[in-house]
């Protein structure tokens, strides 16, 4: 079971506060963020955690946590300010560059020049047993409810080829009606094969602020219809760049003897995702932006964003180890 | 919002630019060895490069091949 999250600041401590106690119809104001610098470090950690635990209300919620805070006002208001600044934080990051006019060009040239740090290579090689299992305590916040953000997309979409697309792929991630092949399930099986805990949020007091953000991106673009594109761009580069870092992930398990459940997880997704980005860069985003041009551009943020979260991520992963 | 009149048609097969063929469906497919192998998820990708680690199914090695000839 699931329990809050150790606060990291004013505003997740009287957050986690009033979500383990009693519901009440109005609350009183909420802190005022941590700092006037919105790049302050407390102040970002604080603000990345207090909106994971906001958006976390609506997927598994938390135990004994009472379930109709996910739609108070004042958790939505504090929702409203938090994704308000992230959102705007993702936009200035995006550099601007010339576009094609074809959006599925566009994406496969953000993809091919990415040239972040990857934490799959240094595992495939270098990495120790115990880089290895940090790496999948940072990933379990996402992997326990993979898939689970993109498929608030799915009713976002007008009918036609995207949303048969997108249904398809999600259809695959689920296990295509087998609950042993369920993606989120397998990693869950290799997390217990490795000692690790398979719980919901066992490890979001580890989770460094960089894999909070990249997991509030992500529901951010699944739960704002307004922002099915990013959403959708999002997944279209997530897929994208997953096949090659999971075969090295699963040579580097091998290499550090990890037990074959962990393995399996990862060796699923060489062959899934080469499906996957497929289907996702023409089928779901091009039938997108062929049906909704005024979304090319924020489907082109979403996978610009995938990126440099993940870029972010790899570069903090490999400080912590002494890599970088 | 009103959908198009007609629907828009799926290929089950399709091959995607300097990538693999797209196989829709529950279907067998035989290597250059003889060797059948069932398709086990909703869509498959069949290399096309012949670099795959995974034959006959693609393993995104395809991409490694294009960067390098890009360069």
């Amino acid at each position: 079971m699931a329990s809050l999250p150790t606060p990291r600041g004013p505003v997740s401590e009287v957050l986690v506060s009033v979500l383990d106690g009693n519901f009440v119809e109005q609350l009183t104001a909420w802190p005022e963020p941590a700092g006037d610098d919105p790049a302050d470090p407390v102040r970002v950690a604080d603000d990345a955690l207090s909106l994971w635990t906001l958006h976390e209300l609506a997927y598994r919620g938390f135990t004994g946590v009472d379930e109709r805070w996910e739609w108070h006002p004042d958790l939505l208001a504090l929702r409203w300010r938090l994704e308000g600044e992230l959102e705007q934080r993702l936009r200035k990051r995006m550099p601007a560059t010339d576009r094609t006019g074809d959006v599925v060009a566009d994406l496969l040239r953000i993809i091919a020049d990415d040239d972040a740090p990857s934490l799959a290579r240094h595992l495939q090689r270098h990495g120790s047993v115990e880089q290895a299992h940090d790496l999948l305590r940072q990933r379990s916040i996402y992997h326990l409810k993979e898939a689970d953000p993109t498929s608030w997309v799915i009713p976002r979409l007008e009918g036609g080829r995207a949303k048969a697309a997108l249904v398809e792929i999600q259809y695959d991630e689920y296990g295509a009606g087998d609950p042993a092949r369920l993606h989120h399930d397998l990693f869950a099986r290799g997390m217990e094969a490795c000692g690790l805990s398979s719980e919901p949020n066992a490890y979001v007091d580890d989770a460094i602020t960089e894999v909070l953000e990249q997991n509030n991106a992500t529901s951010m673009f699944g739960l704002h219809r307004r922002l099915r594109g990013a959403a959708l761009g999002h997944f279209a580069a997530f897929e994208s760049t997953s096949s090659l870092p999971s075969r090295q992930l699963v040579q580097g398990f091998e290499r550090l003897g990890l037990p074959v459940e962990v393995r399996a997880y990862y060796d699923e997704h060489v062959e899934a995702d080469a499906v996957h980005e497929q289907v996702a860069l023409r089928d779901i985003c091009g039938a997108l932006v062929e049906r909704e041009p005024d979304l090319a551009e924020d489907v082109l943020l979403g996978a610009w964003t995938c990126l440099d979260l993940e870029a972010r991520t790899a570069t903090a992963m490999l400080k912590r180890w002494g890599v970088a | 919002m009103t959908g198009p009149q007609q629907p828009e048609t799926r290929a089950d097969i399709v091959m995607c630019p300097d990538g693999p063929m797209l196989v829709r469906g529950d279907v067998v497919v035989e290597d250059a060895d003889g060797t059948q192998h069932r398709t086990t998820r909703p869509v498959s990708a069949v290399c096309r490069c012949g670099r795959t680690s995974r034959a006959p199914w693609c393993d995104g090695t395809h991409k490694l091949v294009t960067e390098a000839r890009e360069r």
